[in-house]
């Protein structure tokens, strides 16, 4: 097990830097220079090159990157060209409004899913089941936006139980959480309909496993053979797909934050590219990659404790 | 006394009759092996004696266990009866187990579980008992021990694993269904043993299904033959052997006892040798900065096949059968030693010696592709040459093949799904047959088939290596199948080939002490009448 951990480990420190290396080359060839742009059309040129000293733009962008990454090792990402404020303290405000929503629209779709795809499952071909898949093709259909303004509509206009937009801070917690629950609850009603049909296609195929077969002639009521035997082995799919969805949340947001007027990672990436903050961009897809990639390695652990199979081989 | 007693069983699924008024009974401690091609039912009267029959089956008739109905049971009812009274043991040891728990955790399973009510058995009583259990049928946890998980057991290891679950409530039923099929033959024989021995042990009843008869006569006392549902013919093992009644009984006999007639072949050159062949594979790394060891498949392994011969290849699994196979056709490189084709290097990508060798694999129903008309998969080796030919002689050279295989020309039109498994392998053999190879590799070619279809493809082999002067390799594990149509044979273990000659002579007069081992452990067919005497050669 602990080989395993350390092989995924390297391919994790691997992965990070090569993605490092194509981020900075694909924002620092996009075209735009953050210094005109904020100085504007009328700029003097030997304002322009003050400012470019300022910013550390006219060094040799190896220097630059290398720069970027030792910065960012130490926990400092730079100064956002825009605001002249530590970009780390720009991201880590953003990302706890982003993380918790990520998190909790998550929890949202797994305790949706799990229930509703064994229960699909569990009485295929009956009525409970062909709601259940009923249910989850209008879950996927319906764009989430549309959605988070139906439930804007309705809780928040019509009955007041929840404000329309906006964060309060984690200082005022239970609003906190009020404010985050529509958002991640348009956020996750999509996740669970997907979540829901892999799980019970996935459930479906272990059911029609020999050992399930052995279980049943073992003693074991249907149900005891579902829940002891077929849905753990149904569960290397879900978590592959629990890994994609979260990394999905955490940065795919952005119009459900735009919706809600949540300071989050999505909209932060949006303004920082229309106002060519391009240290800031960097940063925050950066620390996405990292995320995903992080997600990724603990799916790939999940695997292991799920499977013993996967344990020994390494 | 009877302990089970299976009255006028009818079974259909779906309005699709599967058994027709079946009735047979077991006596405690009694052996009764229902047997039959595929298709006759056999499995379906272990699964409705089990109340596992698939959605929508009506049964009518009665199965008694100990006097109580059990088709009258409600489906907790079952539960109860399930892993208490009747036990079970499955064909497949290597899917039959939950790869995800360990196997003290799954044979304890069943004592875990509350029946009619009783509380279930303490873990500390309950583990003593799988211990004990496990060691009776020969897995003593000092050796494996139960936090083992599935895949780190042999496939007769598993199956001891199924069988200690199916006996660990001491049930008065255990049903096998083609227990040793998936196994070799060795462990054939041994998990034979096993069986025979518990059912002596327990006074068990044992309703064990298997197509193969020279396993039925080394275990069962009564004999039930099953056709389309129907039991043709039951009674003692031995007079079902020695009278035959029925002409279904008469033809699968025949059948399981087939060898082809082979004509005599003048010895010609060389046509394919290997010489000094090794195959390694690399392993798991034991450090991290050690070299990987490495697995060595095929040990020097030398052989000739000469033009017009009929080889055979036998082996348990694991003795680098298949390696050999994927070497010979290029498929693999080898890591030592050469392999010629009429003096030219076998080339995977060289279409000119790939096409003087094809190849026939076992399983009929998964070496097609569903979405090709026949016509189609029997003409792609025709990629493999030169000149193949085009519009009307191509599909002159379909109908060729396709009516030397004993079908119709106009079965090229049609999809694989509209064969049968016997009709397939004839269109598989015609796929190889269409480049006109000089040689074909037969892997396990006929395994996957009933006696009687069995013994037409072996004579249909037999007839066109008469007939196109082909060479072939036979790879089986069977050695009956080996027998009646090769005229050498090679046995294999381990990566070498340490004994080869004759097949009479190697069959009759075993000079290896591993042949010996595996011709001791086959199941044998008895002899009996001069019959058998006069138109078989012996049987292994």
């Amino acid at each position: 097990m602990l080989r395993y951990a350390l092989s995924r480990l390297t391919s994790l420190a691997i992965s990070l830097a090569v993605a490092s290396v194509v981020i900075f080359l694909v924002v620092e060839v996009a075209p735009g220079d953050p210094a005109s742009y904020m100085l504007g059309i009328n700029a003097q040129p030997d304002t322009l090159a003050a400012l470019r000293s300022e910013l550390g733009l006219d060094v040799p962008k190896i220097t630059r990157y290398f720069n970027w990454v030792t910065g960012m090792l130490a926990g400092d990402f730079g100064m956002s060209y825009t605001y002249r404020t530590p970009v780390s303290q720009m991201i880590s405000d953003r990302l706890w409004v982003s993380l918790p929503l990520a998190l909790y629209a998550l929890g949202l779709a797994v305790l949706i899913a799990f229930p509703a795809g064994v229960l699909a499952a569990a009485r295929r071909g009956k009525t409970s089941d062909i709601s259940v898949m009923a249910a989850t093709q209008l879950g996927i259909a319906l764009p989430n936006f549309w959605f988070a303004m139906l439930l804007v509509l309705f809780f928040a206009i019509n009955l007041r139980w929840f404000s329309a937009g906006g964060f309060p801070g984690w200082s005022y917690f239970p609003s906190a959480i009020k404010a985050l629950t529509l958002p991640a609850v348009a956020l996750a009603l999509p996740q669970a309909a997907i979540l829901t049909r892999v799980l019970r296609s996935a459930l479906l195929d272990t059911l029609h496993e020999d050992y399930i077969r052995t279980a049943r002639a073992k003693g074991l009521t249907r149900r005891q053979t579902l829940w002891r035997h077929a849905l753990r082995n149904a569960l290397i799919p879900v978590l592959t797909i629990i890994g994609l969805q979260f990394s999905f949340l955490l940065a795919g947001a952005i119009i459900i934050e735009q919706v809600f007027y949540l300071p989050g990672l999505g909209r932060l990436v949006f303004q920082s590219i229309s106002q060519r903050d391009l240290i800031v961009v960097e940063s925050v897809v950066m620390l996405l990659v990292f995320a995903v990639i992080l997600v990724n390695f603990l799916v790939d652990l999940a695997y292991a404790a799920v499977d013993p199979r996967l344990r020994s081989r390494a | 006394m009877t302990l089970l007693n299976i009255r006028n069983l009818s079974l259909s699924i779906h309005g699709t009759p599967i058994l027709r008024d079946l009735s047979v009974s077991i006596a405690p401690g009694e052996i009764l092996a229902l047997t039959g091609e595929s298709g006759s039912g056999k499995s379906m009267t272990a699964l409705a004696t089990m109340g596992l029959l698939p959605q929508g089956a009506e049964t009518t008739g009665e199965i008694a266990l100990n006097g109580t109905d059990l088709l009258q049971l409600s489906e907790p009812q079952m539960c109860n009866q399930r892993g208490n009274t009747i036990g079970m043991v499955f064909q497949e040891p290597m899917t039959a187990l939950n790869p995800l728990q360990t196997i003290g955790h799954q044979v304890a399973e069943t004592l875990r579980l509350r029946r009619n009510g009783e509380a279930p058995m303490t873990p500390a009583s309950a583990r003593d008992l799988v211990r004990d259990t496990l060691t009776r049928v020969g897995l003593p946890p000092e050796k494996v021990p139960l936090t083992r998980f599935p895949h780190e057991l042999s496939g007769g290891q598993r199956q001891r694993v199924v069988i200690a679950m199916a006996i660990i409530r001491r049930p008065a039923l255990l049903i096998a269904d083609e227990p040793t099929t998936a196994l070799d033959v060795t462990t054939q024989a041994q998990i034979l043993d096993l069986l025979r021995d518990l059912v002596r042990d327990f006074a068990m009843g044992l309703m064990m299904i298997t197509h193969d008869l020279a396993v039925v006569s080394q275990i069962a006392d009564r004999i039930a033959v099953l056709r389309k549902g129907e039991i043709v013919e039951q009674g003692l093992t031995d007079d079902v052997f020695r009278q035959r009644r029925h002409p279904y009984t008469r033809a699968l006999f025949a059948a399981s006892r087939h060898r082809a007639q082979l004509c005599d072949v003048p010895v010609h050159e060389p046509l394919l040798r290997v010489q000094n062949v090794s195959r390694d594979y690399p392993m798991k790394r034991t450090g991290l900065f050690q070299p990987r060891p490495r697995f060595r498949a095929l040990k020097d392994v030398s052989f000739d096949i000469r033009r017009g011969e009929r080889l055979g290849l036998v082996g348990e699994s694991g003795s680098g059968k298949s390696t050999l196979t994927r070497a010979m056709l290029g498929l693999d490189p080898v890591s030592g030693g050469q392999i010629t084709l009429d003096g030219r290097l076998i080339d995977v990508n060289n279409p000119a010696t790939r096409r003087k060798m094809q190849v026939v694999f076992q399983d009929p129903y998964s070496s097609f592709n569903p979405r090709h008309r026949v016509a189609r998969l029997i003409s792609e080796p025709f990629h493999l040459m030169d000149d193949a030919p085009t519009a009307a002689a191509r599909d002159a050279a379909i109908a060729e093949v396709l009516t030397a295989v004993d079908l119709s020309p106009s079965d090229g039109a049609k999809y694989i799904h509209a064969f049968s498994g016997g009709q397939r392998q004839r269109i598989a053999i015609a796929r190889a047959l269409i480049t006109r190879p000089e040689l074909i590799l037969f892997d396990e070619a006929v395994s996957a088939l009933d006696v009687r279809v069995r013994a037409q493809i072996l004579d249909l082999i037999a007839d066109l290596s008469r007939r196109y002067g082909l060479s072939y390799l036979f790879i089986s594990h069977d050695l009956s199948v080996v027998r009646g149509i090769t005229d050498r044979v090679m046995v294999m273990q381990a990566g070498e080939i340490v004994e080869q000659g004759p097949t009479d002579q190697v069959f009759d007069a075993p000079s290896h002490p591993y042949t010996r081992k595996l011709i001791a452990a086959a199941p044998r067919l008895p002899a009996f009448g001069d019959e058998a005497l006069s138109t078989d050669r012996g049987m292994t």
